[in-house]
């Protein structure tokens, strides 16, 4: 077992709080302007300008088949950085409210159960307990490479790619 | 992105040399005599060899040393250059272009071609004195030369020039120390000196030349022959001449200096592409800037504002044509290699085939051109492969034996027009209609345009060599040629005669950097529309709206044209504006309407790619950044006029 600790952002979605390892977080931007993308996913339904660079917007509600509720006065962009098919890329994530930076050490998480879970256990890296609560650390590179299209979704909708 | 590797310097170099080492050969074997040529390739061959040893390229000094000895003697006359020699030379320096890049090399490889070398150079028992004159009488010739200043710091060394000249026979040096400068001015590292030789020689004004040949370019020399009616027996006195010939002297060593400093303004930087690119971002952003700018400076009262607003527009236009040009290059180096190719391919199927280059000074963009090179591989292959006849088969038909490729390059507005012509057999249509049934592409007996059946030939998975041969047939297809010129946003013509041959015309942009667009609304959103593709725009009545209800088709001109309403294939879900456009976009030949809800303007666009997410969502090929900071997908063309063709077939056959 490693003992090292984590730095990490929590923010909300849906009622559940997530964190996201602080050293990936590039900026939190309040609401920004999006452009949508006609046909493509509704996970990454939208495009933003960051800084002079067009970079995806990404919504996790959609991979943890969440409803999707309104932005309110609390709604942020966590802009990462994170690499997507083998390049480094810049992508935003929705967060219905962002909290703070906390430390997260190893032995508060836990290996993700088989069961008891609603979401797609392989979308979620470990959980973390904290003050009796659940905090989810959500495995971005498996969300990015399923496109965020959970089982259910994927046999709806097939993709659009070529 | 501090420094540069000196090693990947000298493979830039070593590409560069060995690029006008193989572009002299494949002159040489033109025009075997041509002195010219000849140094030049000489000349290659000793930068690389030295330059190669400098950065611990041993093997590749060594390789390059024997050539160099064996390209010696073709320079010194005593061997001509036979196609024998200069076909083993150039497979030497495929050789040497291994070793430079690092790439593996068989063992024994070097020593074989060396040993062909060898014997080439041996086999080549011309008579030595055809090459050199028959000893002529000694002629006496006045030499003055003098060094650029920091010549002795780049390394040239004045003493065996001086050496090389006493060689060529009797000599009498004076050295000219008038430019060397008072004492507490004087940098030893530089060189002040100025030498004159009266040389007396049976060797030619070459042999004086050669002397010189690496230092040329940066020294000023002056060569005159003395006539008998000269005073010969007092020559430094001469010389030394009267105080107005001296004067003379000097005024036209300036004027040499002169022509020094206009040709260095004529000298390169490399440049990393990379840094090029990362260029052109910032001048990226500063376009996006400077329209918010605009924007916000229209909106205002303040006319200092607004002045300098317009200021900045200027500035940033100019700086982008300015960024443009700097990363235009010449087609010559796209042009250039398939000198090499047709050499090589006239062994490979024993077809004479004559190469001809046209607009090689034409410029493009240096990411152009560099994905332009495989579909123009292939495109010259198949003029080569399919489209040539064999001699006998031309000479049988009437034509000249050698059959003519040409590439020809010319600028027309922001495109480059590039023909690949062939004076061959021209594309076998009957064959082209059979393969292309037998693939499915058609249907039998289904009626075409010569055009369409022409362009079945980019059709995926349509090749209409019987046999495949080494040279096409590789599994790339035409339609890998056709998808790789529309990824630049360029579009492919072929046109064909029987019997007289084909001519395949590509147009391709100048630069896929920054385009002008037609700005337009669909729904809330905000699209770009390359302008290139743009034939014009016409208003859809709501009569013609509702009545096309059943069918997408207006009549422009007494022509149908299919459309497409981009709110429905976009799903916007909002309701039509009343007064909607049609933007008729085309390919070149086919054409398209897309209806839009508004039409807002041009837009200078700076074409930003979309994340590894949006990529594949063929409808778009980019995304930029608008004056209020919001963005637009710029419409991938060929693919929405691809959509609207399947569309309205599928119109034909409900119909």
């Amino acid at each position: 077992m490693t003992q090292h600790a984590i730095e990490a952002l929590t923010f909300d979605l849906q009622g559940e709080t997530f964190a996201l390892e602080a050293g990936l977080v590039r900026e939190v931007l309040d609401l920004l302007p999006e452009t949508e993308v006609p046909g493509a996913p509704p996970f990454v339904g939208a495009v933003i300008n960051f800084r002079g660079r067009i970079i995806p917007l990404v919504d996790l509600r959609v991979a943890f088949e969440m409803e999707r509720g309104d932005p309110t006065i609390d709604t942020r962009i966590v802009v990462i950085e994170h690499p997507l098919d083998g390049e480094p890329a810049l992508i935003g994530l929705r967060a219905d409210k962002v909290h703070e930076v906390t430390t997260i050490t190893h032995e508060t998480t836990e290996d993700v159960p088989r069961i008891g879970l609603r979401w797609r256990t392989d979308f979620i890296r470990r959980l973390a307990r904290r003050d009796g609560d659940l905090i989810v650390i959500p495995d971005l590179d498996q969300i990015f490479a399923a496109r965020g299209q959970t089982a259910s979704v994927t046999s709806l909708h097939p993709t659009q790619a070529r | 992105m501090s420094g540069l590797d000196p090693i990947e310097t000298f493979r830039q170099e070593a590409q560069e040399l060995l690029e006008q080492v193989e572009q002299g050969l494949l002159d040489l074997a033109h025009r075997p005599g041509d002195r010219d040529l000849i140094d030049a390739v000489f000349r290659g061959l000793h930068t690389l060899k030295g330059s190669g040893a400098m950065f611990g390229f041993d093997a590749l000094a060594a390789f390059t040393h024997h050539c160099e000895t064996a390209f010696d003697r073709v320079r010194k006359g005593e061997v001509p250059a036979t196609p024998r020699l200069v076909a083993c030379v150039l497979s030497a320096q495929d050789h040497m272009r291994a070793l430079a890049e690092g790439r593996p090399v068989e063992p024994g490889a070097g020593e074989a071609l060396l040993a062909d070398l060898h014997a080439a150079v041996e086999g080549g028992d011309a008579p030595v004195g055809a090459a050199e004159p028959a000893a002529p009488d000694a002629r006496k010739w006045k030499i003055r030369f003098s060094l650029p200043a920091d010549a002795l710091v780049n390394g040239a060394r004045p003493l065996p020039l001086l050496d090389e000249l006493r060689d060529l026979g009797d000599c009498h040096v004076r050295v000219v120390t008038d430019d060397v400068p008072m004492l507490e001015d004087l940098v030893p590292t530089e060189c002040h000196l100025a030498w004159e030789v009266l040389l007396t020689t049976p060797h030619g004004r070459d042999a004086i030349d050669d002397v010189f040949i690496f230092v040329i370019d940066e020294m000023t020399l002056e060569v005159e022959e003395l006539t008998a009616s000269r005073d010969l027996d007092n020559p430094m006195a001469e010389a030394a001449g009267s105080p107005s010939a001296v004067k003379a002297e000097k005024s036209t060593e300036t004027a040499a200096a002169q022509d020094t400093r206009a040709a260095k303004s004529g000298e390169t930087v490399r440049v990393p592409a990379e840094r090029l690119d990362e260029m052109m971002d910032r001048v990226g952003e500063l376009v996006i800037a400077q329209s918010r700018l605009k924007q916000l400076a229209s909106s205002s009262l303040d006319t200092a504002l607004r002045a300098v607003a317009e200021e900045i527009e200027r500035l940033a236009a100019e700086m982008r044509d300015t960024m443009m040009v700097v990363r235009m290059v010449p087609v010559i180096q796209l042009f250039g290699r398939f000198r090499r190719l047709i050499h090589d391919l006239q062994n490979d199927t024993g077809k004479k085939i004559d190469l001809h280059i046209e607009g090689e000074t034409t410029e493009l963009d240096k990411t152009v051109i560099e994905r332009l090179a495989d579909p123009l591989v292939h495109l010259v292959r198949n003029a080569a492969d399919h489209g040539l006849e064999t001699p006998e088969q031309r000479l049988a038909a009437g034509k000249p034996e050698a059959g003519v490729i040409r590439l020809s390059a010319v600028q027309s507005g922001a495109e480059v027009l590039i023909t690949i012509t062939d004076d061959g057999r021209g594309v076998d249509r009957d064959r082209v209609r059979a393969k292309a049934e037998e693939n499915g592409l058609i249907t039998p007996g289904q009626v075409l345009t010569d055009n369409e059946l022409l362009n079945l030939i980019f059709a995926p998975g349509f090749s209409t060599a019987a046999t495949i041969t080494n040279l096409s047939g590789r599994g790339v297809g035409m339609d890998v040629v056709k998808k790789t010129i529309e990824g630049l946003r360029g579009s492919l013509d072929i046109t064909s005669n029987p019997g007289q041959g084909s001519v395949v015309s590509l147009r391709i942009p100048l630069t896929l950097a920054i385009i002008d667009g037609l700005l337009i609304r669909v729904g809330a959103s905000r699209f770009v529309i390359p302008l290139a593709n743009v034939e014009e725009c016409v208003e859809l009545s709501p009569a013609q709206d509702l009545r096309s209800t059943g069918r997408s088709l207006i009549t422009l001109r007494d022509e149908l044209v299919p459309f497409i309403r981009l709110r429905e294939q976009f799903k916007t879900g909002s309701a039509p504006d009343p007064h909607q456009k049609i933007v008729v976009v085309s390919t070149g030949q086919d054409r398209v309407g897309l209806v839009v809800d508004q039409i807002l303007g041009d837009h200078q666009t700076v074409i930003k790619p979309l994340s590894g997410f949006h990529a594949d969502i063929g409808a778009f090929s980019g995304a930029t950044i608008l004056g209020d900071g919001g963005v637009a997908l710029i419409l991938d063309i060929p693919t929405l006029v691809h959509l609207g063709q399947r569309h309205d077939a599928q119109m034909r056959v409900a119909g």
